[in-house]
């Protein structure tokens, strides 16, 4: 009976399926392909659909501008949510970020800016800290009320400091930013290449070119924080408690681990890469402090995190992926309108769903082969059973099961919209890129809600002794 | 037993009375470092409140604020965060709207159409984030958020060109609604107690609907059959499953019942003010709406006097800028700290409650025989940590 089933390792590499061949890759060759396959779609894409925008440095360097905040907020919840605080008031520690940033920079200069608004967001995760971990206010109570005072207090206090400084109650005084650097050689080197205007390699460099040319200061700080937090969660004893906090707080108090601490200091610094993200807007994006220019990114943020199931690499591929969009809509502009580029990122949702599709629909089959293996083998079929599979609901779920499962029909479905969408239009309205990020959120969640894992004792609360 | 229930009642009255002080001493604090006299501050924003015609304005805004704050108390019921709110009015407000303004019918017909596309809208978009839910599994605080941002930046963006007649208008919205599509005012019940003429304020109609969703609401929730579901399901989904009632099909429910109520804000606007939507359509009432439902308890008056609080902040502010007494977002950071302070204060008096509780069973269970630790953990397991800190701590109920 055992030889009908046969061990997958000992075959010979060629008859070894597309994803055991993918799981035995090391961890960076993964990335590097599946930017290489990002980067190939959009290059198709791009051709098919009569635009160059998609792979300009000015796309990759856009979508670096644009992802930081994002990236930087979604840090900070990371950091709460691995010490089991849900931290939707994310928004509102930005928003004191940008205040505080603005005041601080134009004070003390750019890195007093980015020091102040580190600052200001750790106050609002203190005050986060004090009333979930305190006083076990429910998380998400307590960070709608720090959502709806920020804003208040911001404009307040402009109303207090800008005016004199050159402001007014609405926005600050304009403020320098960090500076920036280009790698000497590389940036040339890309630029030559994308000059060649060779299929692929032209784009790849295009789109290299852009992260090593006027890189921010900033920036690189932000994304060395992404390798640094990881490590800092996952390396180290002091990130192993407080990660405990957000998985078993109970267990962690039997092995001597302080709690609240280690509740309040995830919840602090979560504010305190909120208040980063706040001051990156101010600083590098807009130049000035103004009301309401976090613009919902704290929200986004949270759903970079989860998108990026609590990792810190994950919260960056999300945060990318909500920065390209919008870097693209900057740009998308030619001679007689604008849109076109846009319009093109459908047909690139509509591949990527699609390629989902497919990918799951495979996936099922081999399942379903290897169950009716060892069905076969047992020499007894659960589809035998006759009473279940006669019921209204054995009949449309053996209906379902013939298509793949409703995720491959969900999938399917949608990438057909978004095709019908691509083919019957010429440019994108404007609105399209503002909400394509949203929708695509709603999407992710839509195929992956399942397979996601938060910490297990994320946003419920604790109180020391109770075990 | 009679003193504990002294004891109980004052702790309820105490947390709200706490968090007013409380909100009162920081705003006096920050108005001092900033300048401004507190005194006077208070005395300005009082003496506005007690004229007739600032009273009338008091109201009118507490209308949409108290229907927020029921339709996220809705969800609240059964620890669902229905946080898109803000979106599902907006975006039915401007589906009514426009709806509205194609039609010119028989007065009340043409009103309850309204109220009925409102109502539909909102509780369609607000039924999606639960169809997720209970068939996808995502969390319906992300998903609504996700969809508060499509309806306003995508749905209305897309749509609100098509719906404006005339393109030079400054002020582009949909057409205006006919006269018979406009709610009529209660300006002739106010005349029963006063003879003074409002000067030019109306007591819009949604007020008395406002109040009737109110007096259904809590008939609902505390005493049919469905609001015990909707209440058991909050508490314990686990224990109202095995008491047959379906989690899946509750969840649906309660979404769309928010969102339907939901639907309903933006009437005072639509029926009674500016009839038509607009760039200018009043945003932000869908989160002030989660501060009410969260300050009043989710109770009926509790959440009347919250919007009363909040409204009557609201349209303090505007008189403090023009007198120049101090800065108007003042009241922001008022109502901002009232809210935390209250939460706060609600969570520190359940915690005393619920040691009281454990003690008084300790008590009764020495007194019926000695040492069985079994009976002593069956109160405080019944209001433990999960089934009380959700959004809807009313859980006091339980044990009362």
């Amino acid at each position: 009976m055992t030889d009908t089933l046969q061990d997958t390792s000992k075959l010979p590499i060629a008859t070894q399926s597309v994803a055991e061949r993918w799981k035995a890759l090391p961890n960076w060759a993964r990335w590097a392909l599946m930017a290489a396959i990002g980067v190939l779609i959009l290059t198709i894409v791009q051709s098919l659909s009569g635009t160059e925008l998609l792979t300009t440095p000015n796309a990759s360097s856009g979508m670096l501008r644009w992802a930081m905040p994002i990236l930087l907020a979604g840090l900070g919840g990371l950091f709460s949510e691995r010490v089991g605080v849900v931290n939707i008031g994310l928004e509102g520690m930005m928003i004191l970020g940008t205040w505080c940033g603005a005041l601080g920079a134009f004070e003390f200069g750019p890195w007093g800016g980015l020091i102040c608004g580190l600052i200001g967001g750790a106050l609002g995760g203190l005050l986060h800290a004090i009333a979930t971990v305190q006083f076990g206010v429910d998380h998400i109570i307590s960070g709608v009320a720090i959502n709806i005072l920020a804003p208040g207090l911001a404009r307040f206090l402009s109303d207090r400091f800008f005016p004199q400084r050159g402001g007014s109650i609405s926005q600050s005084p304009r403020v320098d930013g960090l500076g920036t650097f280009t790698v000497p050689g590389l940036s040339e080197l890309f630029e030559k290449i994308d000059g060649w205007g060779i299929f692929f390699l032209s784009d790849v460099a295009g789109l290299l070119e852009g992260l090593v040319t006027d890189i921010r200061y900033f920036t690189l700080f932000g994304l060395l924080l992404v390798p640094a937090s990881a490590w800092l969660l996952f390396r180290t004893r002091l990130g192993l408690r407080m990660r405990i906090c957000g998985e078993n707080p109970k267990a962690g108090e039997s092995l001597g681990v302080n709690i609240y601490f280690h509740k309040y200091l995830g919840v602090v610094v979560s504010g305190a890469f909120a208040g980063l993200a706040g001051a990156f807007i101010v600083i590098e994006l807009t130049g000035l402090y103004r009301g309401g220019q976090t613009n919902g990114r704290g929200f986004i943020a949270l759903a970079a995190l989860i998108f990026g199931n609590w990792r810190a690499s994950g919260v960056m591929v999300g945060a990318m992926l909500f920065g390209y969009p919008f870097a693209i809509s900057l740009n998308d502009f030619d001679e007689t309108g604008s849109g076109v580029a846009t319009r093109a990122l459908l047909l690139v949702v509509a591949i990527g769903l699609a390629g989902y599709a497919v990918f799951t629909y495979r996936k099922g089959a081999t399942k379903r082969s290897a169950a009716t293996q060892v069905a076969a083998v047992i020499g007894k079929s659960a589809a035998n059973d006759q009473s279940f599979m006669k019921s209204p609901t054995g009949s449309y779920m053996s209906g379902v099961a013939a298509l793949g499962g409703p995720n491959v029909l969900l999938a399917t479905v949608l990438a057909s919209i978004t095709f019908l969408w691509y083919l019957l239009t010429d440019r994108a309205a404007d609105w399209v890129p503002n909400t394509m990020p949203y929708a695509l959120v709603l999407v992710v969640l839509v195929f992956a809600s399942q397979s996601l894992k938060a910490p297990a004792a994320d946003g419920q609360p604790y109180r020391r002794g109770e075990a | 037993m009679n003193t504990s229930l002294l004891r109980r009642l004052s702790l309820s009255l105490a947390a709200p009375a706490l968090a007013a002080a409380f909100a009162l001493l920081v705003s006096s604090l920050v108005l001092t470092l900033s300048g401004s006299s507190w005194l006077d501050t208070y005395s300005e924003m009082i003496s506005t409140a007690s004229k007739l015609e600032s009273m009338v304005d008091i109201l009118n805004r507490a209308t949409p604020l108290y229907i927020a704050g029921v339709a996220v108390a809705i969800g609240f019921k059964m620890n669902l965060f229905n946080i898109g709110v803000e979106g599902q009015y907006v975006l039915a407000s401007f589906i009514a709207a426009w709806v509205g303004s194609q039609f010119n019918l028989w007065g009340p017909i043409h009103v309850a159409l309204i109220l009925f596309v409102a109502v539909t809208v909102g509780g369609l978009w607000a039924g999606l984030a639960g169809l997720l839910k209970v068939t996808r599994g995502v969390n319906e605080v992300i998903s609504t958020i996700m969809l508060n941002f499509i309806a306003t930046g995508g749905i209305i963006a897309a749509l609100l060109p098509l719906a404006i007649d005339d393109p030079t208008d400054p002020n582009q919205g949909t057409p205006l609604i006919a006269e018979s599509g406009w709610m009529p005012n209660l300006n002739g019940l106010l005349e029963i107690f006063t003879r003074d003429i409002i000067k030019g304020r109306q007591l819009g109609g949604m007020f008395v609907i406002a109040i009737l969703l109110g007096i259904g609401y809590n008939i609902v929730v505390n005493r049919s059959r469905f609001g015990f579901d909707l209440r058991a399901s909050g508490m314990n989904p686990f224990a109202a499953r095995a008491g047959g009632v379906p989690p899946k099909k509750m969840v649906l429910i309660a979404m769309t019942a928010s969102g339907a109520m939901a639907g309903l804000i933006g009437m005072t606007e639509i029926l009674s003010v500016n009839h038509s939507y607009d760039q200018g359509f009043v945003q932000g009432l869908g989160f002030a709406g989660i501060a009410v439902a969260l300050l009043g308890r989710n109770s009926a008056p509790g959440m009347a006097a919250a919007a009363l609080l909040f409204a009557f902040l609201d349209t303090s502010s505007a008189p403090l800028q023009v007198t120049g007494t101090a800065s108007p977002e003042i009241v922001v950071i008022m109502q901002a700290t009232i809210l935390l302070a209250a939460v706060i204060a609600y969570e520190v008096v359940n915690r005393i409650k619920q040691s009281d509780e454990v003690r008084r069973a300790a008590l009764a269970t020495e007194a019926v025989g000695p040492g069985e630790p079994e009976a002593m953990s069956g109160p405080d397991a019944m209001s433990g940590p999960d089934a009380m800190s959700g959004p809807d701590a009313m859980s006091g109920e339980v044990t009362a």
